[in-house]
């Protein structure tokens, strides 16, 4: 009991004598960041902040609290289907980037600066172009009479034109592309930490290369991986464009399912409830995630 | 030791192959922009310049080239300061709350694009700034805002806070001593910001396609629409242009690196 007291007494005068210089201007110091901050986060606070909790209680309300929304998400099928879709396909084009990105970031790593710079640009640079023009090239290139299909028929791979486009497969193959650069920079930066004398000392000790591989490099290795599975998997379960454009009308993704409730329908209250359950999914990935590893070295790559 | 380098020729042949379904479809439409046909055909089976004329030609598609481009430079201009403010605010204080308002800053980020949309649909349809030049500014603003933050607090920690201190100490007020002795020596990372605030608010489009409409669509809008509907080389013509846009904006802040770093 005592000291309780001891500590109110000893942290309230901090407010009340502002005749202390040094506690005086640490507060005008404050007052002033928090200026200097406040029209970013007002911008924020409302286009963003304020509209997420909108949508919260747009989805539990109508006239009186309701859960049907949600009740109809976990009973009715389509959004069951819908959601499992977009949980199956995102965590196949995790595992295709992963998959296509490790040996990518591994050569970018291991190769000196000028060529790795080489491969990182070749990486890059589709990064930095809009996702529509992407997405266009690749109905070009997956179309029935595209290069994609071409190329097949001239190694005899197939006997006729395969549907590679307007369907699931065609969103797969678009959204690995899009989301590449996001699993390849992640890993390139744990990758470059890893010191190549480690390498060496287990070679030097009897591993084979792929003892040591195993053994030293991909364990000090998997920080980049969990970063890049994350930011891959997380903006995968959100990605809209693509499988509008390649998926034909009938890949229908989650985020599809929101555009179409609140733009085609004016289901306000369907549509903020699908948000809503995105919503949490993405912040539960992330809140996990961010017990490993900071979350700025996830969204740094971004 | 044989083995060892074939593995390694079949490990460099895989990289290029991966690297290959990175690059080329990206450089793919730059040849059909300059196809003579309607048809997607690849190779085309002549060239010309009529995809780029039917552009320039178009008065609609020259009007959301015109609203991309004036969205575009007015959220730089707004974004760029009040990120590079808030930056500084972050890195200065020591304050318990600074952990939150990065965070809040990073939010649009983390957010999905199509919640954002929603939204901001959902304010606009409220204030009555649906398909208006502004509403399309904010919202650009807001998405870009954690790019400016990402970048400026980086180019920050680097630098050497003391030095201000000094010019402060020497009687610079602290808004002089920023722009004099700070700005000059983090704009590197300045001018990265506000290249990615641009290539941001240029290839926006999802939120773009809720709140841009009637005389103001923006590019991406309209190139949206045009590839669900009908496809013609037109939109290779944009995309090409996109993407020299994209490759110089690149350029310039590799140089202004270089340049900031060699200085």
């Amino acid at each position: 009991m005592k000291t309780v007291a001891a500590d109110l007494s000893s942290t309230t005068p901090m407010k009340t004598v502002s005749a202390d210089p040094a506690v005086a201007h640490q507060w005008r110091e404050q007052r002033l960041m928090l200026l200097l901050a406040s029209p970013a986060i007002l911008v924020i606070v409302v286009l963003l902040v304020m509209p997420l909790s909108w949508l919260f209680w747009q989805s539990i309300y109508a006239d009186g609290f309701t859960f049907e929304h949600y009740r109809r998400i976990l009973t009715e099928d389509i959004y069951r289907t819908t959601f499992f879709l977009t949980f199956r396909i995102s965590v196949v084009v995790t595992l295709l980037a992963l998959a296509l990105g490790y040996p990518v970031a591994y050569a970018a790593a291991a190769l000196p600066r000028r060529w790795s710079m080489m491969v990182l640009a070749m990486v890059i640079l589709p990064f930095w172009t809009s996702v529509l023009v992407r997405a266009y090239a690749w109905l070009i290139l997956l179309q029935h009479n595209g290069l994609v299909n071409k190329l097949l028929l001239w190694l005899g791979l197939i006997d006729s034109p395969l549907p590679l486009v307007h369907n699931e497969l065609g969103t797969i193959i678009a959204t690995v592309h899009i989301l590449l650069p996001f699993m390849v920079l992640p890993l390139y930066s744990a990758m470059q930490k890893i010191p190549a004398d480690l390498t060496l000392a287990g070679a030097s000790l009897g591993g084979s290369p792929l003892h040591v591989f195993l053994r030293v490099f991909l364990p000090l290795s998997l920080n980049g991986v969990l970063a890049g599975v994350t930011l891959v998997f997380v903006l995968c379960l959100g990605f809209y464009i693509t499988p509008e454009l390649m998926g034909g009308g009938r890949t229908i993704m989650v985020s599809m399912v929101v555009s179409r409730n609140v733009e085609l329908y004016n289901q306000w209250g369907a549509g903020s409830a699908v948000s809503v359950v995105l919503l949490i999914c993405v912040f539960a990935i992330f809140y996990i995630v961010g017990r490993v590893i900071p979350l700025e070295r996830i969204l740094g790559t971004k | 030791m044989k083995k060892f380098t074939l593995s390694r020729i079949v490990f460099g042949a895989i990289v290029l192959l991966i690297l290959a379904f990175s690059i080329l479809p990206v450089l793919v439409i730059i040849p059909v922009s300059f196809s003579d046909t309607r048809f997607m055909t690849f190779p085309p089976p002549a060239y010309s310049l009529r995809w780029y004329s039917a552009f320039i030609n178009n008065p609609a598609w020259v009007a959301a080239g015109k609203t991309s481009l004036i969205v575009s430079v007015l959220t730089v201009l707004i974004a760029t300061p009040l990120g590079v403010a808030a930056s500084y605010a972050i890195d200065q204080s020591n304050h318990w709350s600074k952990r939150y308002i990065r965070m809040m800053l990073m939010l649009p980020l983390m957010v999905p694009i199509i919640i954002v949309a929603v939204g901001v649909f959902f304010v606009y349809a409220y204030t009555g700034l649906l398909a208006s030049i502004t509403g399309l500014v904010l919202a650009n603003i807001m998405l870009g805002l954690p790019y400016v933050v990402t970048s400026v607090t980086a180019g920050l920690q680097n630098f050497d806070k003391a030095q201000e201190m000094v010019a402060r100490s020497l009687g610079m007020n602290r808004f002089r001593s920023f722009m004099i002795v700070t700005l000059p020596q983090i704009k590197a990372s300045v001018i990265s910001a506000a290249i990615f605030a641009f290539i941001q608010a240029l290839d926006e489009t999802v939120v773009a396609l809720f709140i841009s409409g009637g005389q103001y669509q923006t590019l991406t809008k309209r190139m949206f629409t045009a590839l669900r509907d009908e496809i013609d080389p037109t939109i290779a013509a944009i995309s090409t242009l996109l993407t020299a846009a994209s490759c110089v904006l690149i350029l310039l802040m590799v140089f202004s690196r270089k340049a900031a770093k060699s200085a």
